[in-house]
């Protein structure tokens, strides 16, 4: 970090110069913010003193609403709206967590279904993180060479539920539509064409000398401070801690097929910085698209639904379920008193945590730096304000 | 470390603070704890190196009704991969528990999500302020028996 002694800088007559400090509000409507978030920096100069985040703008009463419905169905549709980047993620683990709740299990093909779509998605989410990062820091392209892909996971999906961004798709006790006729194909022809281009973001972005010293050595998170402060997914695994639900607590059916979580290993600069989170992201997209070729090859015929009462009713007790969602660990607290309506829904947003640490790594950096971070973190706002 | 262990190890170095066991499955058992020790207890938790319960993934408030709230510490261990729930419970007209922000920095913002929707103040909090709602919000919103204000600051709350 910068270290500046501002005491012993005179004019060339001698004069010391003064200076003092201000208070910069970065958002809450601000392009590298990513949604309503509102950044208080304290700047001496151009080096950042303070951070301290305000968060709320996007707050929708999520756990209120939740509980003022009349079955635990109803909750999914506001599921979706947490993460709107990954609605699918989102869906994935609230119907696991009531599922749990109810002791039942799904039908195979539901399982199959499901893990296609959640890594599917969490290959969407992270063209998202890593396109607009590429554009924080100022590269155009990556974004649209990005999104172009995205707009082909978009399709897919669209197909299978109509939907593009928020699907209501995952239904306690199975899914609301099979799969439609020819989506395998499509599906499997995509992830032919998307393993090229995986080399194309890299030559454009990854490996580009101007991204690479913007990020390189900048914002390092270190292993430590990232549990500590409850960080998951792609920031805790930036900073080079081996961690993934999918295989160290396993759901679904993750332990079927054969992948490898990533990690930051400091291979621009030091481990934990914002190069790191960003490649993690890169290379996850290429484990993911493994995942979906073999759930894609091994998927059986059957139901979509299983058998379940109309109107859900748990026996009094309580879940904590977590699910690795594209930002990181989602968990789902439920509580329920034996009626038909969630008596508590707690939504642990996994960006909710990743932003707290956001005053830890950016102390001493310069203002644009920040800009870096922030975006390395890849936040979505209403996940963090539910 | 299965659950049983783990509560066994509480009990032996905490005896008076611990109020009850739960046993469901191995992931969702609870321990209920005292407000008053549970400093000590999260140091232990987090310290002892049998346990190392490094990370805090979720905190969570419940308000149960009959005029006691609830805080649930969802815990787990990135070293020995094991994890536990912890519960405490305080009466609402005067809900305080100490923070465990300075054992596990995650709890900070929990914190203040806690004391923002059900109102639990938090001892020893180094920035209690609300997070989710506006500075100047009247009320607690997750509380069972809250109800919404009519206007706030002039706007028509409920429509």
């Amino acid at each position: 970090m910068p270290e500046t002694n501002l005491e012993n800088i005179t004019t060339s007559t001698g004069r010391p110069l003064r200076h003092e400090e201000v208070v910069v509000n970065v958002g809450p409507q601000h392009p590298a913010t990513h949604g309503v978030l509102r950044l208080e920096v304290v700047l001496d100069g151009e080096i950042v003193v303070d951070v301290i985040p305000h968060i709320g703008y996007l707050h929708r009463c999520f756990e209120k609403h939740a509980e003022s419905m009349n079955n635990y169905q109803q909750v999914v549709p506001y599921v979706d709206r947490m993460d709107y980047c990954a609605a699918m993620n989102m869906d994935f683990g609230y119907v696991l967590a009531v599922e749990k709740l109810l002791g039942i299990t799904v039908p195979e093909r539901v399982e199959y279904i499901r893990v296609i779509m959640a890594e599917l998605q969490r290959i969407a989410s992270h063209l998202i993180a890593a396109g607009t990062y590429g554009l924080d820091i100022g590269a155009w392209t990556p974004f649209l060479y990005m999104f172009r892909e995205r707009e082909r996971i978009l399709d897919l999906f669209e197909m299978t539920c109509g939907a593009r961004l928020l699907y209501n798709y995952m239904w306690v006790g199975g899914v609301s539509h099979d799969l439609p006729p020819g989506f395998i194909d499509k599906a499997k022809d995509f992830c032919s064409y998307f393993r090229p281009k995986v080399k194309e973001y890299n030559d454009l972005l990854s490996y580009n000398d101007i991204f690479i010293r913007r990020t390189a050595n900048v914002g390092v998170l270190p292993a430590d401070v990232a549990i500590a402060y409850g960080c998951s997914g792609p920031v805790l695994r930036g900073s080079g801690v081996d961690f993934d639900i999918r295989r160290d607590d396993p759901y679904s059916i993750y332990n079927r097929f054969e992948w490898q979580p990533q990690i930051g290993r400091g291979e621009m600069g030091t481990t934990g910085d914002c190069w790191d989170r960003y490649m993690v992201r890169i290379r996850e997209m290429e484990q993911s698209i493994n995942i979906v070729e073999q759930a894609l090859n091994q998927i059986p015929d059957g139901d979509v639904f299983s058998a379940i009462p109309k109107r859900i009713r748990p026996n009094p007790g309580e879940v904590y379920v977590r699910t690795e969602s594209a930002r990181g660990e989602l968990g789902f607290y439920i509580v329920s008193d034996g009626s038909g309506s969630p008596y508590r829904v707690k939504g642990r947003s996994p960006c909710f945590s990743n932003l707290s640490v956001i005053p830890e790594i950016s102390r001493g950096c310069m203002v644009a730096d920040l800009i870096a971070i922030a975006g390395s973190l890849d936040i979505v706002l209403g996940e963090v304000d539910r | 470390m299965t659950f049983q262990e783990i509560s066994d190890k509480l009990k032996e170095n905490f005896k008076d603070s611990i109020l009850e066991v739960k046993i469901v499955s191995p992931a969702d058992s609870s321990v209920k704890v005292t407000s008053n020790n549970w400093r000590d207890i999260a140091r232990f938790l987090r310290d002892d190196p049998s346990l190392k319960f490094d990370y805090l993934m979720c905190l969570s408030g419940v308000d149960y009704g009959k005029g006691v709230l609830g805080t649930v510490y969802n815990i787990y261990s990135m070293t020995h991969k094991h994890r536990v729930n912890i519960k405490i419970e305080v009466n609402s007209d005067n809900p305080e528990i100490p923070t465990v922000s300075d054992i596990w920095p995650t709890a900070n913002w929990h914190e203040r999500e806690v004391y923002d929707m059900f109102g639990i103040k938090f001892i020893g909090h180094p920035d209690l302020r609300r997070i989710l709602m506006p500075d100047d919000w009247e009320g607690h919103p997750l509380r069972k028996d809250y109800q919404v204000a009519e206007f706030y600051r002039g706007i028509k709350v409920q429509y």
